[in-house]
């Protein structure tokens, strides 16, 4: 079977290796020229010559010949490169790139192409890509091959196969020549062999080649055709348990970084809401304020240091904590310190002041959403393997949260202020006797509550549209994080905010989005009824009060 | 109110008669106004200043829906001080169950003329109707949906709440979860309750033509009678016994409960009626507006209704009531005259009621009045004062 497999890769070799021989006879400018022919068909000959020469300056002349931009000389007939400076053309030679004076348009004579031209250009410039010293390009050139399956490359990859010594661009090289051998081969141990191949490659493109492989297999139930048959159904198998188990981890990404989002936008609320008993109702408003301010700084860095823009977002994350920060200072001094004790009320009071708060920031900025963009690092994605990539801002925000969360942490439990703050929560009268102006501690901790919302609006703007709306959208679910995890406990928020999102990731599949939403809900409401005060809940009389 | 008393004059009357002054003084104006403007729409003619005009009347009528609607938050929060934030909820439903039979009644008239399916459901390639739409096309099976829907939501939700003590903005937030889950449930065109369309293009309800002027008066008196009604029912409510012993949970629940009340059943009754108020408020909303949808449902329209109460006065019946009305009457002024400025007055509203007049309206103002009183005569007169407010 190996011989025969041999011998076969030989034929296929010879056969290419004949058609290529007369190539390297002509030297470069014969084979150019050979492109100011008249018929199509001989000038996709041509441009397959051109493309197998392997040169440098073939890949020019095919991109040129491409765009249009290769002309005759009607004087002398010869090849040039038309560069269109309003009505004056500056020439130059293709291959050495020599300028040749300027002409005018009636001077010239456009090298037309049609879609069979096209074809073989697109097939030359893979070529060319495919021995490119980039190995990133020689690997999506392989990919393209792949997807365009196109049988005249096969040869060419069966030789880079032996030659290829990157480690990276094998796998791409040898899934692209499995393929090809898969669908365009007739030997059925050759196609066996492929199939064996693309099967320890895995991936979804790869899914798709076998389904419609199996689906294209004719004639009758010979032998062979069973044998292929089988391979190809033990190969899907394999690769959609593969796929399924990515899909499995794709999902727990997801999850996780649902679940990071919802721990930015609870955290804060816990801090408000766990610590002080305040319920603010215009925490999503603080998130919104950060991711508004987010956008003024890049805004500013556009107008004032355009090359900073890409590092404008580390600028916005203590800017936003500090406005967010200012702005829940002068709420809790103006409103909540005097409905302390009301919780009802102040739910009231604070969700009026959401309202003012959007109202303000569509007067300001206008009904629409504004555009965070995201910075250069920030942007594309990490592949782990085929059909199994994370992108970096969802990475990023996972990171942020628990830094986050840490900074918080180490707040309450290693600063001055941290311990003060605890003991007014514990007891504002002895704390207060012990010398603690409780009335600074209350408009501080407000004050880092916001502040940890207007930073989770920086992360926001990077993956949701910066709206009047924004804070709204997260103010329930923030709500049930704090509420299902407990109050007055970070840990339990980080909990809460990480059941919740993976829970809702898991159940989207079956279920759709909104149902799975819908179902998260119901089940926090009937969770409450069994552990009114949460996962982790403080226990202890001061609780009932 | 003694039994000898009821059998004397026939309960209607003597429920009248039991009403404290506020609320005999409430059903006058209530009853005269809606006189005053059923006359002027009907026999005074166009032009004169005396005249009603339809819109106007439906657009009252809308407000009374809406009264009758703060009037059951205010049941619960006023008087037992569950602080609902799903309110809203139940409301939809009964306009969603109104809305069914209204759906029903269009019968063939509709865009695609199919006698069985309303229009979004051809339009959804559906071919049977639904099991929960059967029974719509019967007005008085729509009418007791439009009471158990919301009722049996209220008493399902409120009997695990209450019975495991979720009290305060627990509760609060869950029911304000409930409403969103609700909300985000009807957007689901899978539902077949039209999707984020909603129900809408009614064309007439018990056979009445609902475009007819006649008909708007009609559902106007109707809304005049049920509001009335759910006053005299809080009323009667609030003054029994039974009201009594939800104003001692309202003002200390653990204290009730040891003196050996059963204080979930107290809430779960009095969360139960209320919700059903609330469903008769919406069923009587619907056709007057002509259409419902999903965003009856939003979180913040629940939040508005309390709003209305805290403004008018929380535990005050008529102070509900006065509230819905006047906040009504200021959003639709302002939304049309200064739109930009209604969401500052509205969110200024939440602020100030709750800063400034914690009582609202009707229980701040005659503190102030008898205050007046009292340094202009003695102070005898500040205690009846206060009382009369105190309703």
């Amino acid at each position: 079977m190996r011989i025969l497999k041999t011998a076969l890769l030989l034929g296929l070799l010879f056969v290419f290796a004949e058609a290529e021989q007369p190539v390297h006879a002509e030297t470069l400018q014969e084979l150019t020229s050979a492109l100011s022919v008249k018929s199509y068909s001989k000038k996709a000959v041509a441009v397959k010559k051109l493309a197998a020469s392997g040169a440098e300056e073939a890949g020019v002349i095919l991109h040129a010949l491409m765009d249009g931009a290769l002309f005759t000389r009607k004087t002398d007939g010869k090849i040039v490169l038309g560069l269109k400076n309003e009505s004056i053309y500056s020439l130059s030679d293709p291959i050495n790139g020599s300028a040749l004076g300027q002409a005018k348009k009636s001077e010239l004579k456009k090298v037309k192409i049609n879609n069979k031209v096209r074809i073989a250009i697109r097939a030359g410039l893979g070529r060319l890509d495919l021995s490119h010293p980039d190995s990133e390009k020689r690997i999506s050139a392989a990919a393209a091959i792949f997807k365009s399956g196109d049988p005249s490359m096969l040869g060419v990859l069966l030789e880079l196969v032996k030659s290829e010594t990157d480690e990276d661009v094998l796998p791409a090289i040898v899934r692209a020549a499995a393929a090809l051998e898969l669908t365009h081969s007739l030997d059925i141990d050759a196609r066996i062999n492929a199939v064996a191949q693309l099967k320890s490659t895995g991936g979804p493109e790869v899914k798709a080649l076998l389904i419609k492989t199996l689906s294209n297999i004719q004639g009758p139930a010979t032998p062979e055709n069973l044998q292929l048959e089988s391979a190809l159904k033990g190969a899907l198998a394999d690769v959609e348990r593969q796929l399924e188990t990515y899909g499995l981890i794709e999902n727990l990404f997801q999850g996780v970084s649902l679940a990071s989002v919802l721990l930015l936008a609870a955290i804060g609320l816990a801090v408000t809401f766990g610590v002080m008993g305040v319920i603010n109702m215009a925490h999503g408003e603080m998130v919104m304020i950060g991711a508004y301010t987010t956008y003024v700084i890049q805004e500013t860095c556009r107008l004032y240091f355009p090359g900073f823009l890409d590092f404008s977002l580390i600028v916005a994350i203590p800017l936003a904590f500090a406005v967010a920060g200012t702005f829940g200072i002068l709420l809790e001094r103006s409103v909540i310190r005097f409905l302390y004790g009301r919780p009802l009320e102040t739910l009231l009071a604070t969700w009026g002041i959401s309202l003012i708060l959007q109202q303000l920031v569509r007067t300001i900025f206008g009904p629409t959403n504004k555009e965070v963009s995201t910075p250069g690092w920030l942007s594309g994605a990490w592949e782990v393997t085929s059909g199994l990539s994370f992108t970096y801002n969802r990475i990023a925000i996972i990171f942020f949260a628990l830094v986050v969360l840490f900074f918080l942490m180490m707040v309450l439990k290693r600063t001055l202020f941290g311990l003060q703050m605890r003991a007014v929560t514990q007891n504002r009268m002895m704390a207060r006797s012990m010398g603690i102006k409780s009335a600074r501690i209350d408009a501080m901790t407000f004050g880092l509550g916001s502040g940890v919302a207007g930073m989770a609006g920086v992360a926001l703007s990077q993956i949701d549209n910066v709206s009047p709306n924004l804070g709204q959208a997260y103010i329930i679910d923030s709500f049930m994080v704090v509420v299902f995890g407990g109050v007055g406990n970070l840990w339990g928020t980080l909990v809460g905010a990480g059941s919740l999102g993976i829970a809702n990731k898991f159940l989207e599949p079956y279920s759709g989005a909104v149902l799975a939403k819908i179902f998260v809900l119901v089940a926090i409401i009937l969770f409450i009824q069994k552990r009114p005060r949460g996962l982790f809940a403080l226990k202890g009389r001061s609780v009932e009060g | 109110m003694n039994i000898q008393k009821l059998t004397e004059k026939g309960p209607f009357v003597s429920l009248l008669m039991g009403l404290p002054g506020g609320g005999k003084a409430f059903m006058g104006i209530l009853l005269s106004a809606a006189i005053f403007i059923v006359v002027g729409n009907q026999f005074v003619p166009e032009g004169n200043f005396f005249h009603v005009p339809t819109y106007m009347v439906s657009l009252l009528g809308k407000y009374l829906c809406y009264a009758l609607l703060a009037l059951s938050v205010d049941l619960i929060w006023g008087f037992c001080g569950i602080l609902s934030l799903g309110h809203g909820a139940f409301f939809a439903l009964g306009g969603y169950a109104m809305g069914m039979y209204l759906m029903r009644q269009i019968g063939d008239r509709g865009v695609y003329g199919n006698a069985e399916l309303p229009d979004f459901m051809v339009f959804l390639n559906w071919q049977e109707l639904p099991w929960y739409w059967f029974g719509f096309e019967s007005f008085a099976f729509a009418a007791l949906m439009v009471m158990l829907v919301p009722g049996i939501l209220a008493f399902i939700f409120g009997w695990f709440a209450f019975r495991s003590r979720v009290t305060g903005v627990y509760f609060s937030i869950i029911t304000q979860a409930m409403t969103y889950a609700l909300l985000l449930s009807f957007f689901r065109n899978d539902m077949g309750f039209g999707g984020n369309n909603g129900l809408t293009d009614f064309k007439d309800i018990l056979g009445f033509d609902l475009r007819a002027d006649s008909t708007r008066l009609g559902l106007f008196v109707g809304s005049v009678l049920a509001l009335a009604f759910g006053y005299l029912v809080s009323s009667f409510v609030t003054q029994s016994k039974f009201g009594r012993i939800l104003i001692a949970i309202r003002d200390a629940e653990s204290r009730t409960r040891f003196t050996g009340y059963r204080v979930e059943y107290y809430k779960l009754s009095v969360f139960v009626m209320s919700a059903v108020l609330a469903g008769i408020a919406g069923a009587l909303y619907v056709p007057q507006v002509g259409i419902i949808n999903p965003s009856e449902f939003s979180p913040a329209n629940s939040i508005e209704i309390v709003i209305w109460v805290a403004i008018g006065g929380r535990g005050t019946l008529w102070g509900a009531v006065l509230g819905a009305i006047l906040v009504n009457w200021g959003k639709s002024y302002f939304t049309g005259a200064l739109p930009e400025a209604w969401l500052y007055m509205l969110g200024g509203l939440f602020v100030f009621s709750t800063l400034v007049l914690p009582k609202g309206i009707v229980g701040t103002f005659p503190i102030f009045y008898a205050n007046i009183r009292s340094k202009l005569s003695g102070k005898s007169e500040t205690r009846q004062a206060t009382e009369a407010g105190d309703i």
